[in-house]
């Protein structure tokens, strides 16, 4: 079974990932604790915000899409690294014909599906509950699948320190992705953030993935459309790249 | 292209430690050839180095004649690994974690769920197939370790120590296996620090100790070396001071005291043992032990280290 010319050997690598995806998703993600966990952390942190204030829910529902997005998509993939290197499951993994790229693009894979069926959900509620409107469909699309890829990516390069201790990780995780959230405009639209605020808020991508569900569900935002795109694609670029390039160095160190 | 693994000069340093030192050595298609060396000698990185886990500071490897850096995913396609202490997915099921292996190694449905339901059986696990590991003894898990490297019907099978810790019935199921394997031409690399196992099994056996390759020999001729080395450790009920006076015993080649033992090596331990009892008797001492000792590990390494010098010598 030689696996000499190139195009062959992406598509080898390609079902290796998303063989790897499916372990993720049975392993991490299709759990029940999980899958709820997933949709009432960003509601309960929202809840924080908007209770007892004078707000539509229909303003709030672009930041509570973003918000949800961001902390599905990234959830799970800081701890797979160190969970596996812990249950020593990795060195198995590492064994077979799947490059390292391979696996890691696996893992954001599951996370990116795990983030963007997630964040289905505030969206229903939105709609069906406070009827929110969807103005720009297509857009809402791109944001979701963007957004939840790039996010996942994040996860996937604060897995990358060569520990076996899922809960260091989750610490470190937890320091990047918390103080995100404030800066972002998801409970304050940028435009009425001041001007330190709208300085700071061009450096997480979260800003730009909620700034395009306002776009889709209110039909403002802050920064052009295309913006937004390209800095999302920007930050899922450089997310992958020192990810893998990181994982790469540090696999070795976890035997 | 007959050799299944050719492996030159190869190093891992880790820091200060030199874990593997400048190794050089063949294994033939369809061979099953043994890796044996004390804790610490360097054998997990060696095969950690073969499988494609770790990269060596220097050296080159040729898997199958592929060049394991060049072409990594050729290479891994064509081996079996089971690590040292690996595990299976403890939240999948045996029946998962072998589909798991099988689409990763690119075996198709139907074949991998076919092979599956063979070495479920042949490892005794088809009544726990549906259930997650979690709950599997050590000795499960193990097969089942091994089960998943076979999934694909790989031509070259590692194993890092892979009967440490199993009870004598699963240490012979998997021996058994291995060298069934064997006969129906898989290449094995069988690492392991138990002599009798690579004595029993291997073909051919390389002996490592401290990064470095000490012999590289059949067992036969191995073993040859091993005969002088067995012993009769002895323990009287009252000290012998004078050692002297057990120079009258024949076939010795060297006596040790140990504690309140003495240990006389010898090829003939049988006879000391008889001789000893003699002298006993003659000197009205009382035996409280009296032990024939096979060689030990230990011993071949002393052997085959420290004594090198001499016996080129001789
Ligand atoms: N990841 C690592 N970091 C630092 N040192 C290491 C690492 N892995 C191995 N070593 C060192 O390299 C040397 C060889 O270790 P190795 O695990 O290869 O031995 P071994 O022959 O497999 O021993 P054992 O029989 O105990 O399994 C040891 O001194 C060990 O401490
Ligand atoms: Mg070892």
């Amino acid at each position: 079974m030689q696996v000499s010319n190139f195009p062959l050997r992406m598509k080898m690598q390609f079902r290796c990932s998303f063989t790897i995806a499916k372990k993720d998703a049975k392993i991490y993600y299709l759990k029940a604790p999980v899958l709820i966990f997933g949709i009432l952390f960003p509601l309960c942190l929202f809840l924080a915000f908007a209770i007892g204030r004078d707000i539509s829910p229909n303003i709030l529902l672009p930041g509570l899409v973003g918000m949800t997005l961001f902390f599905t998509a990234s959830s799970a993939n800081p701890i797979v690294a160190p969970w596996e290197t812990r249950m020593r499951t990795l060195e198995r993994l590492v064994s077979t014909p799947a490059s390292i790229s391979a696996i890691i693009f696996g893992d954001i894979f599951a996370g990116f599906l795990y983030g963007a069926v997630i964040s289905i959900v505030p969206l229903l509620i939105g709609i069906f509950a406070f009827g929110s409107d969807v103005v720009k469909p297509y857009l809402l699309a791109i944001d979701i699948v963007l957004s939840a890829f790039c996010f996942s990516a994040l996860g996937s390069l604060l897995s990358s320190p060569p520990t076996d201790n899922p809960s260091n990780v989750m610490m470190l995780s937890n320091l990047v992705r918390l103080p995100l959230i404030f800066i972002s405009g998801v409970f304050i639209p940028i435009k009425k953030m001041p001007a330190w605020g709208k300085a700071i808020a061009p450096i997480s991508p979260l800003t730009y993935a909620s700034d395009l569900a306002r776009y889709a569900l209110l039909d403002k935002g802050y920064y052009p459309i295309p913006l937004d795109i390209v800095m999302i694609l920007v930050f899922t670029l450089a997310f992958v790249i020192i990810g893998i390039t990181i994982h790469q160095r540090s696999m070795p160190k976890r035997f | 292209m007959e050799n299944a693994i050719e492996v030159s000069s190869l190093s891992k340093y880790f820091g200060e430690i030199r874990a593997v030192d400048g190794i050089s050595f063949q294994v033939k298609k369809s061979e099953l050839f043994g890796f044996l060396g004390p804790n610490g000698a360097g054998k997990t990185t060696t095969q950690r180095m073969l499988t494609g886990i770790l990269k060596p500071n220097s050296g080159t490897i040729h898997i199958m004649g592929f060049d394991l850096f060049k072409h990594p995913s050729d290479a891994k396609m064509l081996m079996g690994v089971v690590p040292e202490m690996a595990n299976p997915y403890i939240d999948l099921s045996a029946w998962d974690n072998l589909m798991l292996m099988g689409e990763l190694y690119g075996v198709p449905k139907r074949k991998r769920k076919q092979k599956a339901m063979e070495l479920l059986e042949i490892f005794s696990l088809q009544d726990r197939k549906n259930q997650k590991t979690k709950g599997f003894s050590k000795g499960m898990k193990q097969r089942l370790i091994l089960a998943m490297a076979l999934i694909h019907e790989p031509e070259l099978l590692f194993l890092d120590e892979p009967t440490s810790g199993l009870d004598v019935q699963s240490a012979r199921l998997i021996r058994n296996l291995v060298r069934e394997l064997n006969s129906n031409d898989t290449t094995v690399f069988l690492t392991t620090h138990n002599i009798e196992e690579a004595n029993q099994m291997c073909a051919r056996v390389a002996i490592i100790n401290s990064g470095k390759i000490a012999a590289i020999d059949r067992p036969e001729n191995l073993r040859n070396t091993i005969q002088s080395l067995q012993s009769v450790e002895v323990t009287f009920a009252k000290a012998i001071n004078d050692l002297e006076s057990l120079q009258t015993i024949e076939n010795v080649s060297e006596i040790r005291k140990e504690g309140d033992k003495l240990r006389l090596y010898t090829d003939k331990p049988g006879d000391v043992a008889c001789q000893l009892v003699e002298y006993a008797k003659a000197h009205e001492l009382q035996v409280l032990s009296l032990n024939t000792l096979g060689p030990s590990l230990e011993d071949v390494f002393v052997h085959l280290t420290d004594t090198k010098g001499e016996q080129n010598a001789s």
